[in-house]
């Protein structure tokens, strides 16, 4: 049989039972549909994620405390819980890391914040004047924190556009207004440019503060009677020169902190390309999971495909029997009915991918979803789906060429 | 040309030995209309299947044209029969909803042969039946059942067998349309073509040249048949 007659045979049989055929191609339609929506929902979370690690910076180094590691059993708070990275040390990195363009300290924590009888908690980030410059952030409308700010204690407080949303209603002009950060009265100066984050890294809803006031008012000293941070973030010069900053950072407060193994190092530096991946294997993995799922329901209409088949090859078995009378061989037959599979689940697969990638559009724009449906997700999907029509095509089909013709043609 | 030497044949299941038949031998040449008359049980179902090629003999020898056909393995007893052999049968066995010259031309399409010219062949073997032209593009379905016979009979012409072999072709079918199909049968052979038709009934067989009967797996008696029914005047329906 050539390739023609055998689609033209496969055809046929399949339209013989149309509410048969797309019944069990739905199976297939909706495993296909539902692992494209998945991934298609996993990779935008992932670039969405990319991009707004992207926008906290460029070239950015982040020196976090207290992930000790070591050998033998250590009880760790875990990352940035530790208050061993003090100001002493930021200034050390600003004047002795001479690669560095900018570095900023920074002291965050979330605070219950209110104004006029609103009320929101958001995160509260004591810095200082280098802050936009090393973070890629703009001022909407009035100003940052200045130097002299920070010198005098002064309590002011810049809002991102979330947070001015949230106390003071949409879009309203919050400069000049009273804000209490833990019962303390800060003056609102200026309001940031939105970034557009969401999720993890949402620099929108944050409230910026001079350092010395978040140290004074709000944090208090370490157990050293130090003033500490929570992280200094440090802007290379350029993006060649981010490992010698890595080595000369971690070289500086190794001999500040008195360590001699950078094994035992009490901080951490980390740049921003290890943020980025260390995000992403968290998305993969969600990723994964979501398409596992979806594939779970790719392999129940699988297994809808070879029900199907076997119940075809049973009905038809007067049919086989004929075709071998008149001289098909083993291989014309297991060959026919094996492109019926594959063309059912080719069919579905297609069919499926158009669901998936409706299913996509739908959820970002309804569900505010950010989707991405990639060619290499599409090209698997067809994949998947031929080789499920192979896979479970293949022992009905088999089965099929097995017959006996003399008993095939008795079948009633 | 049929040749059949000592075909001995035995169904086993398990250690049972079940012979069904018991050293056949008959020679039939070309163009010949031969029946082979059995009461049910008598093997001739069994013997249609070692002519049909559909299996192979126990012991013993059978040759089609030259070949051996008794020592075969399933692909190419799957040949002999796509060039060799064309088999009508009492059920008919047409494909449903597809349409009367496709279902002629099913053969061919294992020949591989290209589509015009499979449908061509197709029309040429159903005027040979005698179908009126005008049915060959309707539904198989659509048939009645001496019209859906004839359409198998041509589809077992279509290769240019050397052996039209028929097992109660007019065992579905009503007095009236199963003379039809006989007329049809004997107008082929009045053309050259070798026929074995396969019957229990008399009045079938005696449209035959030569009838073979058989009983419990034996020959019993090989002669002509001295009054051969013909039916020419009834050829249309």
């Amino acid at each position: 049989m050539n390739t023609s007659d055998l689609f033209e045979e496969s055809y046929s049989a399949l339209a013989v039972n149309k509410v048969r055929t797309s019944l069990t191609m739905l199976g297939i339609i909706i495993g296909i549909g539902s692992v494209i929506a998945m991934v298609a929902m996993g990779q935008g979370a992932q670039s969405t994620i990319a991009a707004n690690i992207a926008s906290i910076g460029s070239n950015l180094i982040i020196v976090s405390p207290g992930a000790q590691r070591g050998p033998g059993v250590t009880v760790s708070a875990g990352l940035g819980s530790a208050q061993s990275l003090t100001m002493d040390d930021e200034q050390a990195i600003s004047t002795q890391v001479t690669l560095a363009k900018a570095v900023d300290p920074e002291l965050s924590r979330r605070y219950q914040v209110t104004a006029k009888g609103t009320n929101t908690n958001t995160q509260v980030v004591g810095t200082n004047e280098n802050y936009p410059e090393v973070r890629n952030l703009s001022i909407d409308s009035g100003s940052f924190i200045t130097a002299q700010q920070v010198q005098d204690l002064a309590k002011v407080a810049v809002l991102g556009p979330t947070t001015r949303d949230d106390l003071f209603g949409q879009g309203a002009s919050a400069i000049g207004q009273t804000i209490r950060i833990n019962q303390i009265e800060f003056k609102v100066i200026g309001i940031t440019v939105s970034k557009g984050g969401s999720g993890f890294f949402n620099q929108d809803d944050t409230i910026f503060i001079p350092i010395s006031v978040a140290q004074h008012y709000l944090a208090g000293p370490n157990a050293d009677g130090q003033p500490y941070v929570s992280s200094v973030a440090i802007s290379a010069q350029s993006a060649d020169v981010m490992s010698a900053v890595q080595q000369q950072v971690t070289d500086l407060l190794l001999q500040r902190h008195k360590i001699s193994n950078p094994a035992l190092a009490d901080f951490t530096v980390q740049n921003q390309a290890d943020i980025v991946s260390a995000a992403s294997s968290v998305t993969n993995t969600f990723t994964m999971l979501l398409a596992s799922i979806a594939g779970i329901s790719l392999l129940v209409g699988g297994i809808g495909i070879m029900n199907m088949m076997l119940t075809t090859v049973t009905e038809r078995t007067r049919e086989i029997g004929l075709r071998k009378a008149i001289g098909a061989k083993r291989g014309d037959i297991s060959f026919q009915f094996l492109t019926e599979a594959v063309l059912l689940t080719f069919l579905g697969g297609g069919i499926g991918i158009g669901l998936g990638w409706v299913l996509a559009v739908l959820l970002s724009k309804f569900a505010g979803i950010t989707t991405q449906i990639s060619s290499s997700s599409v090209i698997l999907a067809f994949g998947v789906s031929v080789a499920i029509g192979l896979i479970f095509g293949y022992y009905p089909a088999r089965r099929a060429s097995k017959l006996n013709p003399i008993e095939a043609l008795r079948f009633e | 040309m049929i040749v059949c030497e000592h075909i001995f044949k035995s169904y086993f299941s398990g250690d049972l030995e079940t012979p069904v038949l018991k050293d056949v031998s008959f020679q039939i040449n070309d163009g010949e209309f031969v029946a082979i008359m059995g009461p049910s049980g008598s093997g001739k179902s069994t013997l249609m299947h070692i002519l049909g090629a559909l299996d192979t003999p126990t012991a013993g020898k059978y040759l089609l044209d030259g070949h051996d056909v008794s020592k075969m393995a399933d692909d190419e007893l799957a040949e002999i029969r796509r060039k060799k052999i064309g088999f009508v049968f009492q059920a008919f066995n047409l494909l449903p909803r597809a349409s009367v010259v496709r279902n002629v031309a099913l053969p061919l399409v294992y020949a591989e042969m290209p589509k015009a010219q499979r449908e061509e062949q197709a029309k040429q073997a159903l005027l040979q039946t005698g179908l009126d032209e005008s049915r060959f593009n309707h539904l198989s379905n659509q048939l009645s059942g001496g019209q859906m016979q004839r359409v198998a009979i041509a589809r077992a012409l279509v290769n240019n067998p050397s052996l039209l072999l028929a097992d109660e072709p007019t065992g579905n079918l009503d007095t009236n349309t199963g003379e039809i199909v006989l007329s049809t049968f004997q107008k082929l052979n009045a053309t050259g073509r070798t026929i074995v038709l396969i019957t229990h009934e008399h009045d079938v067989a005696a449209h035959a040249r030569r009838i073979i009967h058989i009983r419990d797996g034996k020959i019993l008696s090989d002669e002509v048949n001295a009054r051969q029914i013909t039916t020419r005047s009834r050829v249309e329906e």
